[in-house]
């Protein structure tokens, strides 16, 4: 089990309201990704599902059951930190098995759950070593199997991948997938990397100064967002957004459209001079200078045979232009 | 961090620790406020009366009194003015790399686990002493004639002695210190072109700050109080040349048994300190914030 | 990396360290030294430094004149004792402060160090009287319960440094994992901070083991510590050098090798959090 429902939450730290109010629920065995910019409140929320901050307001269900005022050891969830927080006096084993000792289980049932997670974790060889001497990769395995001993109802990572190198956080991103594949407990995931977002995730809650955004799996977001925040926060690279007589011309305060969704043809609606070509191999950015727009970023694939100062025709896929009102909201 | 759950849990984790101290400060110090009010004699049991504000009188207009003030702040300025100018001297030089400086730190912070009746005792006897001290040895072997310290200069004898006994606390605290003063800092003043004393004054000393806040904060509490040396030594004399607060108010009720008179002291000696501690808190408190 | 240091100036700077590092413990090493002395050597003018006969005679003559076991035994007792029942005291405290600050916090460690400020002796008075009511005086436990409460407030500050130091992810990670408050302090906070502790409480025992008013004004025979046993050599004895250093060196060395042992936690514990 699993579900776990936010009404009406708030949270101020004193004058400063960093969550006004906000509704959320998260289904069981769901893999719930939060993003957001820094500081709009993600690891907020996440402490107060957590516990280990109190709400100042609305309240939080965790299976059907009124969690608001429960202290985090009895909501049953398991957490790992941005820091991974392990205890740096306590071997590998004793760290797994710490919290079933605390749930008062008997040294020999415990032994055999912390094999057993150290086994999925790959984790066999250090279970004698001490946290200060492992890799970060494994801290951070260390850390997850730790919460799995538990079976918790939902596990809460915070940035779980910030401290690794872009490698390691690629496969540790795969393993925590594959993680959940396997559990499939409920997982409620903080970062503010969009490709973790995209990849792992469920359901997107893109967080805007502690306010829902958008809340939708990684692809409902991708081609329909509900505004121009998420239109540039979804997406890498970012969406361009155009402004002024050609956005009227369709209607529109804002246009927006994704640099794939733009094809270099032999006579388009654009046209412009290339300032900045960025030449990847697999992908071609283009940065263009387009007449009575403004620049206009591009992406080809493969290898495209253009070069800064280049005149180039561009066109929108049709369809995939974004089209959005004053308030930034989309217009259907 | 912090939920109503973790306060609530704080505030009781901390209450043993503030109930016994408020205890502590409270009831022996009413006691004594209350005994100040009285004409109590421990050699005239039973005849205890009611004095109102006559001990005070008597306490504040007796010469010892103003006495005991100045030589108290004199003991205390004086021994912090020693520990914490040789401290930052002797911490310059100890950080310079040499031969032995693990042997020679176990020898400079030795006097800091000497207790203060034994310190007292050794130089009052076996250095100061006019006849067979050591000082009187020297001084004779020069064809000097030997020098009455603790009668002729007792509170500076005193001021030495209690000095040598927190030169290390001081040394130590400001060594670690500047072991922990970031060389890059010190390699980029030096390309800025300053000059070795100009880089003590813009960086080390700046750097030091705040363990000299502690060396000064701490040694301060332990120098008012200052005891078992003047106790063992001078016993306040020769006259009240010696006597500090401390020792006044001992001398008052424990030996002419003055009960009354001697807490009427207390209680002075008590308002005294709280001027000086709100003063160093002050100090403090903006010197530790981060 | 680092310059050379010339040989020279490495020379120089060794020969002043040492210069002035001996002269510091100059006092204590002539104590020791004279404890190995008769009488007579022990006043000879000029005085020998090292050629003299090394005799255990001033040694047994203290032994048989007082009894040292005993005084040894309360010192470590009051000192030991008042430290732990201190920390017991601290460590809530310090987690409640550290972890849980609040807008007063840093007021109420103030507060706490400021009553280490009040003058003892504004109190001797009631509290003689106290203990004479309550049958504490010449007790250890008296001592004990008097040496906790002035020491409370410097165990509590640097313990207050130390935990601020831990991070306190770790704490709501043991939380996470199911831990009680008592858990959490046992099993989390109180092993991580051990370097803490322990020079928190090197530094507590050198302080109540060398603690010398309360010791001498609330104690007579039973329960002297070695701080009375040494007063008691005050005078006219104190003019016995000999005796008088073989009793100082009784006195003074638990501390000493104790202190010398643990020089490295002591020194962090010494800064009070001032140096990071
Ligand atoms: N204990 C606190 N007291 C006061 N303000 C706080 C506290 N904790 C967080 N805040 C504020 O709340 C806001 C949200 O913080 P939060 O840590 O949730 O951001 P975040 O989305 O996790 O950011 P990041 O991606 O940088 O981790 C920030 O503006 C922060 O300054
Ligand atoms: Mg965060």
């Amino acid at each position: 089990m699993g579900q776990i429902t936010l009404r009406n939450v708030k949270k101020s730290f004193g004058e400063v309201d960093v969550i006004p109010s906000l509704d959320l629920t998260i289904e069981n065995g769901e893999f719930v990704v939060f993003v957001g910019p820094s500081g709009c409140g993600k690891s907020t929320l996440l402490r107060l599902i957590a516990g280990l901050e109190d709400a100042s307001g609305g309240s939080i269900e965790i299976d059907g059951v009124d969690a608001t005022s429960l202290p985090p050891t009895k909501r049953g969830l398991a957490m790992v930190f941005q820091s991974y927080a392990l205890y740096p006096h306590m071997s590998v084993r004793k760290n797994i098995a710490f919290p079933l000792k605390m749930a008062g289980m008997s040294a020999a049932d415990a032994a055999s759950k912390v094999e057993a997670a150290a086994k999925v974790l790959n984790l066999g060889d250090y279970l004698d070593r001490r946290p200060g001497q492992l890799s970060g990769g494994q801290r951070q395995r260390v850390a997850i199997g730790r919460a799995i001993v538990r079976e918790p109802a939902a596990f809460l990572f915070d940035e779980p991948l910030s401290n690794l190198d872009a490698a390691l956080r690629v496969s540790m991103r795969q393993e925590i997938s594959e993680l959940h594949q396997t559990l499939k407990t409920t997982m409620v995931y903080v970062t503010h990397d969009q490709v973790e977002a995209m990849t792992m995730a469920d359901k997107i809650v893109v967080l805007h100064a502690g306010r829902i955004e958008q809340v939708g799996s990684p692809l409902d977001l991708y081609r329909s967002p509900v505004n121009t925040f998420v239109a540039g926060f979804i997406g890498s690279p970012k969406m361009n957004f155009i402004e002024g007589a050609e956005a009227e011309k369709h209607n529109a305060a804002m246009l927006g459209v994704r640099p794939e969704h733009i094809d270099i043809v032999e006579d388009g609606p654009w046209q412009g001079t290339i300032g900045l070509s960025e030449h990847l191999g697999s992908d071609t950015f283009l940065k263009v200078l387009v007449d009575g727009i403004g620049t206009l970023n591009v992406r080809g694939t493969g290898e495209v045979g253009l070069h800064t100062g280049d005149k180039v025709s561009l066109a929108p896929q049709p369809g995939k232009l974004h089209r959005f009102g004053k308030d930034g909201k989309a217009l259907s | 961090m912090a939920t109503l759950n973790s306060r609530r849990a704080a505030r009781l984790m901390i209450s043993p620790a503030v109930l016994l101290l408020l205890a502590w400060m409270v009831v022996p110090l009413a006691m004594t406020i209350y005994f100040s009010m009285l004409r109590y004699n421990l050699l005239m049991p039973g005849m205890e009366s009611w004095a109102g504000f006559d001990n005070y009188r008597w306490f504040l207009t007796d010469p010892a009194f103003f006495a005991a003030i100045g030589n108290t702040m004199k003991l205390v300025l004086g021994v912090l003015f020693i520990t914490t100018v040789g401290g930052v001297l002797l911490a310059l030089l100890l950080d310079q790399p040499f031969w032995g400086q693990g042997i020679v730190r176990v020898l400079v912070i030795a006097p800091f686990f000497v207790m203060p009746t034994v310190s007292a005792l050794v130089w009052k006897n076996m250095f100061l002493n006019p006849v067979n001290g050591l000082f009187a040895h020297a001084a004779k072997a020069l064809g000097l004639q030997p020098y009455d310290f603790l009668s002729h200069a007792p509170l500076a004898s005193i001021i030495g002695i209690v000095a040598w006994q927190w030169l290390p606390f001081a040394t130590l605290i400001l060594l670690t210190a500047l072991q922990s003063l970031d060389r890059e800092q010190m390699d980029a003043a030096e390309m800025d072109g300053a000059s070795p004393l100009q880089r003590f004054g813009y960086i080390t000393l700046p750097h030091l700050g705040r363990s000299i806040t502690v060396v000064i904060l701490i040694q301060t509490i332990f120098l008012l109080s200052v005891f078992a040396e003047i106790l063992v030594t001078t016993n306040g004399g020769p006259g009240t040349a010696s006597t500090n607060l401390t020792y006044l108010v001992y001398a008052q009720s424990l030996l002419s048994f003055d009960v009354g008179m001697g807490s009427a002291g207390g209680v002075v000696a008590v308002i005294l300190a709280n001027i000086v501690a709100i003063f160093l808190m002050r100090m403090i408190g903006k010197n530790l914030e981060r | 990396m680092s310059r050379n240091v010339s040989t020279t100036r490495r020379s120089v700077v060794t020969i002043a360290a040492w210069g002035i590092g001996f002269l510091i413990f100059f006092p204590i090493l002539w104590t020791i030294l004279t404890s190995f002395k008769t009488e007579g050597e022990a006043i000879a003018s000029p005085p020998s430094f090292l050629f003299f006969d090394w005799t255990l005679d001033s040694y047994r003559e203290v032994n048989s004149r007082s009894d040292y076991p005993r005084h040894f035994w309360n010192s470590v007792v009051i000192s030991f004792g008042s430290t732990f029942l201190g920390l017991l005291i601290a460590i809530p405290a310090a987690w409640a402060m550290a972890f849980v600050p609040g807008k007063r916090t840093k007021d109420v460690l103030m507060w706490m160090l400021s009553t280490k400020m009040m003058p003892s002796v504004g109190v001797l008075i009631p509290m003689y009287l106290m203990f004479r009511d309550f049958g504490l005086l010449d007790t250890r436990t008296g001592l004990v319960i008097v040496l906790t409460l002035i020491n409370l407030p410097i165990i509590v500050w640097m313990l207050y440094t130390y935990f601020r130091e831990i991070p306190g992810e770790i704490l709501e990670a043991a939380r996470m994992d199911g831990a009680s408050l008592r858990s959490e302090l046992i099993y989390v906070l109180t092993p991580m901070a051990v370097p803490g502790i322990a020079s928190t409480l090197l530094l507590n025992v050198i302080l109540s083991w060398n603690e010398a008013f309360w010791t001498l004004n609330l104690t007579a025979a039973n329960a002297a510590p070695l701080t009375a046993f040494i007063a008691s050599y005050s005078s006219p004895e104190g003019l016995f050098y000999a005796k008088l250093s073989a009793a100082s060196t009784m006195a003074i060395a638990p501390i000493l090798i104790l202190g010398w042992f643990s020089q490295k936690q002591l020194v962090r514990g010494l800064t009070f959090g001032a140096v990071k």
